[in-house]
């Protein structure tokens, strides 16, 4: 009797009891934890080096604590803020373009009724995705090249001189939000075609019942629908405004376009592997992260309170 | 018999008349786009393709270069001569391999602990991951690290930094939890352990998930080159994304253990490269869409 009423209370158990009666689930659990710990946790203690004149002789412990020197040095940097002011427009620029398309496209793809051609232009759409950075900056510097690119060619019938898109400022951020378009647009679509395709169709009916046509039932069906999901990703994007893409902008960047193009990362990247300011670009990336950190947070309430959608 | 033909022939007429101008312009248009939205994708791969296998005197003529009209392919033949190129396919065929067998097999070990509901300090533990997942040390710190921990310049720094991700780790664990318990209770009363449930019973019902993350594991290994710019110097660890990367910026790639061959890259060689480089991905993408596909949406399920 008693033995039942210990089991149908949740009863707390002491840590070596809970060690030793799940030993062989946390012996499991080790390497795991121990690569979050070192690989992850790790690059988090050595945050603190941003509050300090970090030497790589003398180490973290030996490095004299400096308080938020380089935090003002920052904000007096003018290359910063214009790093900031570049992070933040392309970063704009993308969240109007890139995280609408993939929504609009999944329901484009969810009014064509042609299998086979549905299902072709899904798996060309996808393929992007698969392919590196690297490589996709070759293509597109192919692609837009002055004197073999089709659009340079349609140009030039035009009457128009050719354009070299890739090497020139006023179309370089237009460079980086396109072809980040042109990447991840049909990858972003899935989630949202599994959301439209999980509407019940009994909605559609009983819309067509009160006289909706195909666009009505975008707007009052198929929308409401995907509403939850939206927010979600909305919320995980957020998250990115001040995370560029290093990767991406790496591998477009020439000095020629630094005053447009020269992003956070790539900033980070020179001042701190190139010319080892460690102390310096590791305050950047704190102070990066930080705002990451809080708009994910922030969006989320938001979210949370506005509606009951919300990452967590 | 007549009554329902006359039924069929109404429906069909009101089929018909359903297929109002609304109708037309909403096909017409999704039709467009999504066939503009194929061209745009596929049209600088033709390029590409194009240039690699055309000769300079078409390559560098003005004009369209969609496909091929004359065929010329000393480009591929001079990029087979390039031992780097071969040398750092096989570097990244081989982290390609070790790093999505050895990352798998940790995500799971990870997994299937976190997916047991009664396992103390459960919460905290996933609060531990997911939050890497949303803050991270940054590239210095991370740098200096891998630095401080004599990875720089060794084969392991390919490995151990990427092992496993927060994503992964959170799908493998929800598709756990969708594993009926009973399962494991009765291989319990018959004495099994939990590696025995997890290897024996978990991981063969498991294999739609164990394919997606080894997927999503072997393409970040294939296009990853951060990690040897960071923290490789030398070029026999070269890895093939990097040493394509600098083909198409400097146009070269110097020998750098002689330093005697400087090897020239022309336009037609850079575009070889990049054909040589997709092809893996390429040929084996048909058949390995399906799973790329379900583990997003199995992903998309909330963690």
């Amino acid at each position: 009797m008693t033995a039942v009423t210990a089991k149908g209370k949740p009863v707390k158990k002491g840590f070596l009891y809970n060690m030793s009666h799940y030993k062989e689930y946390y012996i499991m659990l080790i390497p795991g934890i121990l690569f979050f710990l070192v690989f992850c946790y790790g690059p988090m203690y050595g945050l603190v080096i941003a509050f300090q004149n970090y030497y790589p002789l003398k180490g973290i412990s030996g490095s004299p604590f400096v308080g938020l020197k380089h935090f003002k040095a920052l904000f007096n940097d003018p290359f910063f803020v214009s790093v900031l002011k570049n992070t933040l427009i392309i970063s704009f620029y993308k969240l109007l373009i890139c995280f609408p398309a993939p929504i609009i496209l999944s329901l484009i793809l969810n009014e064509i009724k042609c299998m086979p051609f549905k299902k072709f232009a899904q798996s060309i759409s996808y393929l992007p995705h698969f392919v590196s950075w690297v490589v996709v900056s070759g293509i597109i510097i192919e692609f837009l090249s002055p004197s073999r690119g089709p659009i340079n060619i349609l140009l030039q019938n035009l009457g128009f001189e050719s354009i070299f898109f890739v090497a020139e400022p006023k179309c370089f951020r237009g460079v980086l939000v396109l072809s980040d378009l042109w990447k991840s647009i049909g990858w972003g679509s899935i989630v949202y075609l599994a959301a439209v395709t999980a509407v019940d169709p009994t909605l559609y009916e009983a819309a067509e019942m009160d006289g909706a046509g195909r666009i009505k039932k975008i707007i009052h069906v198929t929308l409401p629908a995907l509403a939850p999901i939206i927010t979600v990703m909305l919320i995980m994007e957020s998250g990115k405004i001040l995370n560029d893409s290093f990767e991406q902008v790496y591998n477009f960047l020439t000095p020629s376009t630094y005053s447009v193009g020269d992003v956070i990362s790539t900033f980070v990247y020179r001042m701190g592997i190139q010319k080892m300011q460690y102390s310096f670009t590791t305050a950047v990336d704190l102070f990066k992260n930080t705002i990451s950190f809080i708009l994910v947070i922030l969006t989320n309430y938001v979210a949370r309170k506005t509606n009951d959608y919300a990452l967590w | 018999m007549k009554k329902k033909k006359n039924n069929d022939e109404e429906i069909a007429s009101v089929r018909k008349r359903k297929r109002s101008r609304e109708d037309w312009i909403v096909d017409g248009f999704a039709y467009g786009m999504a066939a503009i939205l194929v061209i745009a994708i596929i049209l600088p791969f033709m390029q590409v393709i194009t240039v690699s296998m055309s000769p300079a005197s078409v390559v560098n003529a003005t004009g369209f270069h969609l496909f091929p009209t004359k065929f010329d392919f000393s480009g591929y033949k001079k990029i087979a001569t390039d031992n780097n190129f071969w040398h750092s396919y096989l570097n990244t065929i081989l982290r390609a391999v070790i790093g999505t067998s050895s990352g798998v097999l940790i995500t799971i070990m990870t997994a299937y602990p976190l997916s047991k509901v009664n396992l103390p300090y459960r919460k905290g533990l996933m609060l531990f991951v997911v939050f890497t997942m949303y803050f991270s040390g940054g590239m210095i710190p991370k740098y200096l690290l891998i630095k401080n921990l004599h990875l720089t310049n060794n084969f392991l720094v390919y490995i151990l930094p990427c092992l496993i991700t927060g994503f992964a780790l959170i799908i493998t664990r929800n598709f756990f939890m969708s594993i009926p318990g009973e399962l494991e209770e009765s291989a319990k009363i018959d004495g099994a352990t939990p590696w025995r449930v997890l290897f024996g019973i978990y991981l063969p019902l498991s294999k739609p998930v164990v394919a997606t993350i080894s997927l999503w594991y072997c393409v970040h290994h294939w296009n990853s080159w951060m990690d040897n710019m960071l923290y490789v110097t030398k070029s026999n660890l070269y890895v093939l994304q990097y040493v394509l990367q600098t083909i198409l910026t400097n146009g070269q790639t110097a020998d750098m253990e002689t330093m005697t061959d400087v090897i020239i890259h022309t336009e037609t060689m850079k575009m070889a490269a990049l054909v040589l480089s997709l092809l893996p991905i390429v040929c084996t993408y048909p058949f390995l869409q399906k799973y790329f596909v379900k583990g997003m949406l199995v992903g998309s399920v909330k963690g």
